[in-house]
């Protein structure tokens, strides 16, 4: 037995819940989750699921995790490395020891490990007992026997009992940090509210879990990890899929519009039309539409009838959906476009993560047709990004594509409920005046958006569509210069729109050797990897993270010139550094890609900062 | 919150005129599109639906250009897609009148898809397809209502394709209405017009279309002066079933199907009938063995898409603790950092 990784004041901490997919992993995950933010951790988390809808039972496919990091300072990342792994069965722990720390805690159902689960995981020995987990320190608890002792006189089937082994878990996991259960107890009476059966039998699991720890080798070794200095608030956790539906819910209220999606199903976008279509309650009108292009030119239909107008879907989507977005774009309308990308191209790894549509979003369409694209960074930003994304439409009437991704997808992370105060207000742009004065391409002369006026307006009765338009009037034009003045018009309103964006910022000295650049959701691993190499004292780097991708904030170029060389960091063949390079062509810029279906690990771009300072 | 309600009286009541927008008519002289859009005006103005609650959608192809003409909120959409953009926008106002103009291209092929959809779900939209059986914008290829042996620009030595028949696509993806009317017996369109305003949920109305160009006379047995009275059997509901000379025929049920016999034996029409069965029968009656049925093949009940979506928002809402955003964001499990 080794010492543990474990010391009784941390900092950060990285715990790995995995068992088989019926294990109730991401509920056990997402209460401790829960728990550390009331503890006042900052925290991040990631699932992890089988690529199967249902996997054999035991078997590593159907090996079902949940990741969390926490921390008392802020956390960006579900962290590299693991230091607790919590393993409910042998394919559990075959599938994810590769992601332990040496001397990182085991806990262990032992009572599972029988040669029955053995086999179906290729174990030929027991890993428990045979000596090869030397290099951690494993906690082997009898966790479905003391479960099923601890329920036995509740009159509960089996299955039943058996099922609540995951509470008995978590509960050994609350011991080790030291926390209260009240709390998590009021979860489970939330949780399981009308069956008053289910919540005691998770409550004297999740008990007689904790008792195990107390009175067993975890006695002692309890971990405190402070709380993090965020800002004051209420908080929840939440993830981008869903934060990306609740901020365009904000947006509709804010901008006292209703709310219309339509959507083709898409892993991993499916969830914002789930989740929205459960929002009737916030009178969101939904359709789920017979394929990706009724989705886009429905959602166009709602986007001329005065609505919010929202279509989501994924990279093999938006492919379909091109066309129209030519329309949307020619028409000038307001629509939000949402991208949870994913591997691709075609089917190519649909549940795994990329930012390989960058390239789709700037430049995927027929004709010049300019679109503005900003991209989210972390699961709770997404609500504040599709809130913006919205504004953006709403107000300089035009499309807006917003990519989020996989990853950012299915993590959550803790995120304050803003206040009424906090949001931006919407201003939409109306024609004030009386109708014969008004034509329907007239534009801001600030910002050059035409004004929104829709069915219901009395006497603005006209016609849009997709082709070419006369300035002004918007009557059908074939005339050349007329052809190539609305092309820059076009182009020019969407640039204009970086005088609203808010500054580029940079973390780190203004100038020096090198700056690096990312953008989307690769913002916690960048951001950690520099924070940790400034902390060990290097002095020659900066970061700089885009959220806005088209158009570029206006002091992009400012930033660039001060730094010798740019590593653009990208999870993608490069797609980001060669739109910078086309832009920007005088400054020297270097690129790290992964493409893996995995997000970076911090340790990864770590390392590739310290090679590049080094040559 | 339906289309047609007193809600939407215009008063005033408008005129033909009111529908005409200021853009020059630029089909070629004599194509059956000019008679479509003067129906559709003088349809308007009967309606008395307010004129900016009107919206006409129009997809891509001759048919389509008509969205310009009418004087309502319009959307010339792109190929194949009128449905679909119609689709959403009556979702996000069912207070509108909405008008889709298509052809037989535009809604059978690259939109066929959108079309079979639409009528499954049975949404309040007006769809009126041009069928001149040619794609005539692109001068002159074959369609999928182009008949067997016909010479297009795709199909040099004649068609061999065999062509959809759009009422039996309609009735047999659920379609609540469906009409067929000859492009030049405008008495007929502007009543199918207005029936189909009124009813309630998707009405599809197949006008038989001539492209002078393309296709001249394509319908010319159906439609013609001299040839009608035999070749078109005119439907109306709860009235007998009657064609020919003097109205001398008619049809009466067979074994499996329709045949012809004498207009004192022949069957009653009723377009209210659920069942469908009786409906595609009539449908496909074809040339030269049956006259070509025209006028309202099918009007039956049943709730429109719209009005389902939108009543179940308020019951929802009626017995939801939610009032707000804030309200939702705030339920379920929180903390507080102080
Ligand atoms: S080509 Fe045919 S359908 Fe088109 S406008 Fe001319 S006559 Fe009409």
């Amino acid at each position: 037995m080794t010492d543990t990784v474990l010391t009784q004041e941390m900092r950060k901490v990285v715990v790995r819940f995995s068992g088989d997919s019926g294990d109730g992993m991401q509920l056990t995950g997402d209460m401790f989750s829960q728990s550390s933010g009331i503890a006042g951790n900052d925290l991040t988390t990631i699932p992890d699921f089988p690529a199967e809808i249902r996997a054999p039972q035991g078997s590593i496919g159907g090996v079902s995790s949940f990741q969390v990091q926490i921390g008392g300072t802020e956390i960006y990342t579900p962290g590299d490395a693991v230091d607790v792994l919590v393993v409910m069965n042998p394919a559990a722990l075959a599938a994810n020891l590769q992601f332990l720390k040496s001397g990182g805690i085991i806990i262990a159902d032992k009572d599972n490990f029988s040669s029955r689960y053995l086999k179906k995981a290729n174990y030929e020995e027991n890993p428990l007992e045979d000596g090869s987990l030397q290099d951690y320190f494993v906690i082997r608890a009898p966790a479905t026997s003391l479960t099923k002792e601890a329920l036995k006189n509740l009159g509960l089937q089996t299955k039943e009992i058996t099922r609540s082994k995951n509470m008995f878990a978590l509960g050994v996991v609350l011991y080790m940090f030291s926390r209260p259960l009240e709390k998590t107890i009021e979860f489970i009476e939330k949780k399981f509210g009308n069956k008053p059966k289910l919540i005691e039998a998770n409550t004297k699991a999740l008990n007689a879990g904790y008792n195990f720890a107390h009175n067993t080798e975890l006695y002692g070794h309890s971990v405190h990890v402070p709380p993090a200095k965020l800002p004051k608030g209420t908080y929840r956790n939440i993830n981008g899929n869903k934060a990306v539906a609740w901020g365009l819910l904000a947006a509709a209220e804010k901008s006292g519009r209703k709310l219309s999606l339509s959507s083709y199903p898409i892993t991993p976008a499916s969830e914002i039309l789930h989740e929205l279509s459960n929002r009737k309650d916030m009178g969101a009108i939904v359709l789920q539409a017979e394929d990706e292009i009724a989705a886009v030119t429905a959602a166009i239909g709602a986007a001329f009838s005065g609505n919010l107008s929202i279509t989501t879907t994924s990279g093999p989507g938006v492919s379909l959906k091109s066309e129209a977005l030519g329309l949307a774009v020619i028409a000038e309308l307001p629509l939000v476009i949402v991208n949870v990308q994913r591997a691709g191209p075609s089917t190519g790894l649909p549940t795994k993560t990329e930012q390989s549509d960058l390239n789709q979003a700037l430049y995927g369409r027929h004709g010049d047709a300019p679109m503005v694209i900003i991209a989210a960074s972390s699961p709770d930003d997404c609500f504040y990004y599709s809130y913006e994304a919205a504004k953006i439409a709403l107000e300089h009437v035009t499309p807006v594509l917003m990519l989020s991704d996989s990853y950012l997808s299915s993590g959550t992370s803790p995120w304050r409920i803003p206040e009424k105060e906090d949001l931006d207000e919407i201003n939409i742009p109306r024609f004030e005046g009386p109708p014969d004065e008004w034509e329907p391409y007239m534009r801001d002369p600030e910002f050059l958006n035409r004004y929104w006026m829709a069915p219901g307006d009395k006497g603005f009765e006209h016609r849009i569509g997709g082709l070419e338009k006369k300035e002004i009037t918007g009557n059908l034009s074939y005339e050349p210069l007329n052809h190539e003045k609305m092309t820059k018009i076009r182009e020019e309103k969407i640039q204009r729109i970086a005088k609203k964006l808010p500054k580029q910022k940079v973390i780190g000295p203004d100038s020096g050797k090198l700056l690096v650049v990312g953008w989307g959701s690769t913002h916690g691993a960048i951001n950690t990897a520099v924070t940790e190499l400034m902390d060990d004292g290097e002095t020659d780097i900066a970061f700089t993270h885009f959220n806005y991708i088209y158009p570029l904030p206006e002091n992009t170029e400012e930033i660039f010139q001060n730094y010798d060389q740019i590593l653009v960091c990208e999870l993608n063949n490069g797609q980001f550094v060669n739109y910078l390079k086309s832009k920007f062509s005088e400054f020297s810029f270097r690129q790290f890609n992964k493409i893996q279906g995995q997000p970076f690990f911090t340790s990864e771009i770590k390392a590739q900062i310290i090679n590049l300072l080094s040559e | 919150m339906q289309a047609g309600t007193v809600k939407n009286k215009v008063q005033p009541p408008l005129t033909r005129k009111d529908f005409k927008s200021d853009q020059d008519v630029r089909w070629c002289p004599g194509c059956g599109d000019h008679l479509i859009l003067a129906s559709m005006q003088n349809a308007f103005a009967k309606m008395g639906h307010k004129k900016e609650n009107i919206l006409s959608v129009s997809g891509i192809g001759c048919s389509s250009r008509i969205t310009y003409y009418l004087e309502t909120y319009g959307i010339h959409s792109i190929h194949g897609r009128a449905i679909a953009v119609s689709t959403g926008a009556k979702l996000a106002n069912p207070d509108l009148n909405v008008w889709v103009f298509t052809g037989d291209g535009d809604s059978m092929a690259i939109g066929g898809n959108h079309f079979i959809h639409a009528c499954r779900r049975n949404i309040d939209l007006n769809v009126v397809v041009f069928n001149n059986r040619i794609y005539g914008m692109t001068k002159g290829q074959s369609s999928p209502t182009t008949p067997v042996g016909l010479k297009t620009k795709t199909a040099p030595g004649g068609s061999y394709e065999n062509p959809f028949n759009i009422g039996e696509i309609a009735i047999g993806a659920g379609a609540t209405f469906f009409a067929r009317v000859p492009d030049n017996d405008l008495k007929m369109l502007e009543d199918v017009m207005l029936q189909a305003y009124h009813h309630k949920g998707i009405s599809i109305i197949e006008v038989l279309q001539n492209c002078v160009i393309f296709t001249d006379g394509i319908h010319e047995k159906i439609t013609g002066k001299d040839t009608k009275d035999e070749n078109q059997v005119i439907l109306e509901h709860g009235k007998p079933i009657q064609f020919g000379k003097e109205n001398s025929e008619g049809l009466k049920i067979s074994g499996m199907r329709l045949e012809k016999t004498t207009a004192e034996n022949t069957i009653i029409h009723d377009a209210e009938e659920a069942d469908t069965n009786m409906h595609l029968s009539l449908v496909r009656l074809k040339l030269p063995e049956f006259p070509v049925a025209t006028g309202i093949i099918r009007k039956v009940e049943s709730t429109p898409y719209e009005k389902s979506v939108h009543d179940a928002i308020a019951d929802v809402q009626a017995g939801s603790p939610f009032k707000n955003v804030d309200d939702l964001f705030r339920s379920g499990n929180t903390w507080e950092i102080d």
